[in-house]
């Protein structure tokens, strides 16, 4: 191997630096027109009237469509279901006059500019018939019910049954801890506005031939929803997403400026480009609020013997939205007794939506800040708690995990932090105003491998095409998979070209849940060798050639050649064995599974373990994290570089998280109100000090052939929890709110 | 955004002029402000006319010994300009502390004092806003109201008693804490010719017309800011709180500036950010201090006297609190008794 495992720089930086990358709103065409949508003011009830009339007046508009005046479009609920649909009845925009959460698009302007698009917008009057709403997620806790399942609970399982007696356990426990998390809303918020560019011809035949230009983590995923909402075949769409300005989930699910830019094209067969505001990115899919309550009992030696940990989301009306919130500590920690449950609150909101770790940080930054409090209930370290508890089962269900380095996670995270100099008590620590504190945290993650195709080229000039219709979410998507082509086939990653994103390239799943790595990089890695065998064929076929007993076993491909293992000398170059194809590219086209068999008996886990410091001015209440270690076991690390920025974002956002983001939701209007990036706060430049990745070497040949975890998301789950936790140490307060705001200090 | 006429104004009077004739057009600085507000339909300018040609980009000395900020000078501008660092630096460090250094390039010191308020309803056409269309309601009063006032807001009505407020929107500004602090005056010309306004009379507080900030009349445009000579230069302090450690705006933030003669104080200023309608002072606080020594129990009282009558709305309540600390810590740092990290 020459390039896995180097912190090779990405392959497409030059291009996004230099401004050449293209995003979903910049690519051009002629006679291109615009649409603006209008967004609806109330949260719940009917729209009595819609007058378009100002708007239809200006010049350069062309039309406003409205429930009224849309095309007739598929029937049934499946049809608009697409591959990250909860269970339930999906939002179809412009549906009918029913408003079924505050800022849904009721309308959309098209105009052959976008600033008379937006002008127009401000003129279309329309009035309503208000219902009273529900958003407020803890005064709706009563009517709170089990979740609906569907497929998606393959991916998200629900509670495992109660195991043990945890009531009878908790009051027996001689040290015990019970509290109440609640977690505000949070969105997205990449830095690239949502948009689709949907470029309008027609075919032979007359009949809408697109080219979509769309904002997505899956191009297939669009392609499915535009097909089966306006009956369109595969054969005349092609959707095309090169890049991606940040997605983090938000670009999971088809958003509605896919739908109306569709919709728009066909009707008025012009090529048409809608992109939201920044306001409107607070109007779709978001992390949910949440309500947690969580119990935990050890014996006085420190060994737990109970856990409760419950949780209720908030969902919409129309769509049951889950995540894995409680089941967690059931994996992480051996107790005998254990009750978890899950449940949601339908509200007068739009449905929500994955977003980095979804239910993961979540119950992830209750339970672990609950570890810390049993800790100091037992008087004992918190990482000698975990230590104490330490559990080679995932609990749930009986079954080893695949690999699981946490403990060396623990070992080399404390050390490179200091741990062992802490003291236990809180306040214990100062430095002219500040209290200073120390905390840690567990973090876990799915190491999950879908299905991937992809297609490999050895062309006649030497040089190696790879392709497969998955998404570059900003990750390194393409740096990794050029590595992984380029190392398979023992070439330069300068000889090899990667693609993405465009769904000419063969099938691959939106990219999320931290798969892709594994998923698509196990197809790329499948095909190439499939262009390896081919090559193994046409050496065998050379005159005298000395490879015509060899099997596949029996070669490698080093420095641009075919050569037996056991004889280097006896090599071949690809550029040789290419030309004697006829003419023709080596060419192949593959997919993969995962292995279900060899995977069924382990539980595939990524483990981090989080340590930070915190000043806090105790008087003003303001909170500085000055450092922060993650040690992550991640299985195998394909470019330490780009694996190094994923978990920094994932620190980043974990500290963000806990002091700073919250979708501030006014129940009088059922509205977030501070929806701008002004107002709605992440975490800036000044508030991030000094962060510190460590990689723990893992080996782990079941979660697939290249050992890989996935890197996306590991790195916030245990963040938000060791920042809280610090935060008690050096203050001995217990804040089990986030974000922990300064007011919640004082 | 609605369409407009642009137009550029190339002197004072042309200017003045141009508005006197047309009351919905507005002036353009660096733009900062009213753009993202016209792009809202917040402000709807039907034509807007260009100041930044304006001979007022210059910083000067006064012949009181202080200097004149020309309206069109950037917020960066000042803030580095040697002479302010050396003589002013309370607007100095003040300046820095607001919004981000590519705004402060653009951002003028005339649009400092006349940005308006970053209340979230302001700002949302979905929801009433008395500020933005008078009578409709304050949906701040009962709602999401974080960053909002809780000095001020109450007026006595007619009958003597408290009414309710009209609006409780706070003056976003930093700059203008420190200009209050400094005692500046804002220099206007209008059709009726030049007056000069005290800072302290140039914001307004919401009364029963909460959509009018400030005094400057609708003909008018503000040319300079002049420094008085007395810069407390050796003993001050802009301390803000904020909920990120940068580019947000103050929950609460105090300017503090302080005289000493052998640890007594000889002359003391605190204004208030972000918790009034405009940068709060009061007088009496401050002369509590004059001829005390510098400690912790008297800045103590200061802060209770400034705080008083202070009224919460929920979601603001803990300012209350939170202002008090920030003024006695504000205080101390001021007067060198406390570190300043
Ligand atoms: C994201 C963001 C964060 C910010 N953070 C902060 C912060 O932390 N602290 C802070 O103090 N500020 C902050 N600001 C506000 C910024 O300081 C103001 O927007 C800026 O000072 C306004 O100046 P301008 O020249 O751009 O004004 P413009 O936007 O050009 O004008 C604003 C208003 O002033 C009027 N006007 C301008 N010049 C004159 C004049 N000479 N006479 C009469 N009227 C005039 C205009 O008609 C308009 O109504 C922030 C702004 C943004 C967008
Ligand atoms: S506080 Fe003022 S600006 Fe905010 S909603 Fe109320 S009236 Fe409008």
């Amino acid at each position: 191997m020459t390039a896995i495992g180097k912190p090779i720089s990405r392959v497409d930086g030059n291009e996004k630096v230099t401004g050449k990358a293209k995003y979903a709103a910049e690519f051009n065409v002629p006679d291109l027109t615009y649409g603006y949508v209008v967004s609806s003011a109330i949260a719940k009830g009917k729209i009595t009237n819609i007058d378009a009339s100002d708007a239809l007046s200006l010049d350069g508009v062309l039309k406003v469509f409205t429930y009224k005046n849309r095309p007739k479009l598929a029937w049934f609920d499946i049809s608009y279901k697409d591959q990250d649909a909860p269970p339930g009845s999906p939002f179809r925009p412009l549906q009918d006059e029913t408003i079924k959460y505050s800022g849904q698009p009721i309308a959309l302007v098209v105009a052959e500019t976008f600033e008379v698009a937006r002008y127009a917008a401000s003129l279309v009057r329309i009035e309503y018939k208000e219902d009273t709403h529900e958003t407020d997620l803890e005064a709706n806790l009563h009517r709170a019910r089990e979740p609906k399942s569907g497929i998606a609970s393959l991916l998200k399982p629900p509670p495992p049954k109660p195991r043990g007696d945890f009531e009878t356990a908790y009051q027996d426990a001689s040290a015990k801890t019970n509290g109440r998390y609640v977690h505000a809303a949070e969105h997205h918020n990449p830095m690239e506005l949502f948009a689709s560019t949907v470029v309008y011809e027609t075919d032979s035949k007359k009949k809408p031939k697109l080219t979509i230009y769309d904002k997505t983590q899956g191009v297939t995923n669009s392609i499915l929803y535009v097909s089966q909402v306006f009956n369109i075949p595969f054969k005349n769409l092609r959707v095309v997403s090169p890049y991606m300005g940040g997605g983090f989930g938000a670009g999971l699910r088809p958003q509605y400026q896919l739908f109306m830019a569709t919709m728009a094209a066909l009707e008025l067969k012009r090529s048409v480009r809608v992109t939201l505001t920044r306001q409107q990115m607070f109007t779709f899919g978001h992390r949910p609020a949440t309500v947690q309550n969580v119990a935990l009992g050890a014996l006085p030696d420190g060994t737990m013997n109970a856990l409760y940990h419950d949780a209720y989301g908030e969902t919409s009306q129309f769509e049951d939205y889950t995540e894995v919130v409680v089941n967690w500590g059931g994996m992480l920690y051996p107790p005998e007794n254990v009750t978890m449950d899950y449940k949601l609150v339908p509200l007068d909101v739009y449905s929500p939506l994955d977003m980095r770790a979804p239910g993961g940080v979540t119950g992830m930054a209750a339970l672990e800040v609950a570890m810390d409090e049993l800790a100091y209930e037992l008087g004992m370290d918190p990482l000698e708690l975990r230590l104490k508890n330490y559990s080679d089962l995932d609990n749930n269900e009986k079954r080893p995990y695949s690999s699981k380095e946490l403990r060396e996670c623990f070992r080399q995270g404390a050390e490179r932090f200091g741990w062992s100099k802490r003291s236990f008590e809180p306040r214990s620590m100062k430095k002219d105003h500040n209290l200073i504190g120390w905390g840690m945290a567990t973090g876990i993650w799915d190491s999950n491998m879908l299905g991937a195709r992809a297609e490999a080229a050895l062309l006649v000039n030497g040089k190696l095409w790879v392709s497969s219709a998955t998404a570059e979410i900003g990750t390194g998507t393409y740096t990794i998979m050029t590595q992984i082509a380029a190392d398979t086939l023992g070439m330069p990653i300068e000889d090899v070209l990667f693609k993405l994103g465009d769904t000419d390239f063969p099938i691959a799943p939106i990219s999320g849940g931290s798969w892709t790595a594994a998923t698509v990089g196990s197809a790329v890695q499948a095909v190439c060798e499939e262009v390896g065998k081919s090559l193994l064929k046409l050496a065998k076929k050379m005159p005298g050639s000395p490879f015509k007993s060899a099997k596949w076993e029996d070669i490698e491909f080093v420095d641009k050649h075919l050569r037996l293992k056991k004889d280097p000398s006896a090599a071949v170059s690809l550029m040789t064995l290419v030309n004697l194809n006829g003419g023709k590219a080596v060419r192949e086209t593959s997919g993969v599974f995962a292995d279900v068999m060899k995977q069924k008996n382990f539980t595939r886990s990524a483990h981090a373990a989080a340590f930070v410091e915190v000043m806090v001015d105790e008087e003003l209440g303001t909170v500085k994290v000055t450092r922060a270690v993650s040690a992550i076991a991640g299985g195998r690390i394909l470019n330490p570089k780009t694996a190094r920025s994923q978990i920094l974002g994932g620190m980043v956002w974990g500290i963000s998280k806990a002091l700073h983001e919250e979708s501030a939701l006014d129940h009088t209007f059922g509205r977030f109100m501070n929806h701008s990036l002004a107002e709605y706060h992440v975490s800036v430049n000044a508030d991030i000090h000094d962060l510190d990745v460590i990689f723990v070497e893992e080996h782990d040949d079941v979660v697939n052939k290249l050992g890989v975890k996935g890197l996306g998301e590991i790195g916030i789950v245990g963040m938000p929890a060791a920042v809280a936790n610090a935060i008690f140490h050096a203050t001995g307060k217990r804040v089990r709110d986030l974000p922990i705001t300064l007011d919640k200090l004082l | 955004m609605n369409s407009f006429t642009y137009t550029q104004a190339d002197a004072v009077d042309t200017a003045v002029d141009e508005r006197a004739s047309d009351l919905t057009a507005k002036f353009i600085a660096g733009g900062t402000n009213l753009i993202d507000l016209m792009k809202e339909n917040v402000e709807r300018p039907t034509r807007l006319i260009d100041i930044t040609r304006l001979p007022m980009a210059t910083i000067s000395e006064t012949l009181e010994g202080g200097l004149r900020l020309g309206a069109l000078v950037t917020n960066a501008d000042t803030a580095y300009d040697e002479r302010i660092i050396q003589r002013y630096p309370l607007l100095s460090q003040t300046i820095l502390a607001g919004a981000s250094p590519q705004l402060r390039n653009m951002a003028t010191d005339g649009g400092n004092l006349m940005q308006r308020t970053r209340c979230y309803y302001f700002y949302d056409l979905a929801t009433p806003c008395n500020k933005r269309e008078p009578g409709s309601g304050c949906s701040a009063l009962n709602g999401f109201n974080r960053i909002h006032a809780i000095l001020g807001t109450r007026t006595q009505g007619s009958d003597g008693q408290l009414a309710e407020p009209n609006c409780i929107a706070t003056h976003p500004s930093d700059m203008c804490v420190a200009l209050a602090a400094l005692e500046a005056v804002v220099r206007v010309t209008g059709k009726n010719g030049e007056r000069s306004i005290p800072f302290a009379e140039f914001h307004k507080l919401p009364g029963d017309t909460p959509h009018i900030d400030n005094t400057l009349e609708s003909d008018e445009i503000i040319t300079a800011i002049d420094l008085p000579a007395k810069g407390f230069p050796d003993n001050f302090m802009y301390l803000k709180l904020r909920d990120r450690a940068s580019y947000a705006f103050a929950l609460v933030s105090v300017a503090a500036a302080l005289e000493l003669e052998n640890g007594n104080i000889t002359d003391a200023r605190i204004a208030l950010g972000g918790v009034a309608h405009k940068p709060w002072r009061k007088p009496e606080a401050e002369a509590l201090l004059v001829g005390k020594p510098a400690t912790k129990e008297n800045f103590q009282a200061a802060a209770e006297a400034l705080l008083a009558g202070a009224q919460g709305y929920g979601h603001n309540t803990f300012k209350i609190e939170l202002a008090k600390r920030a003024i006695v810590r504000a205080l101390g740092q001021a007067a060198k008794l406390e570190p300043t990290a």
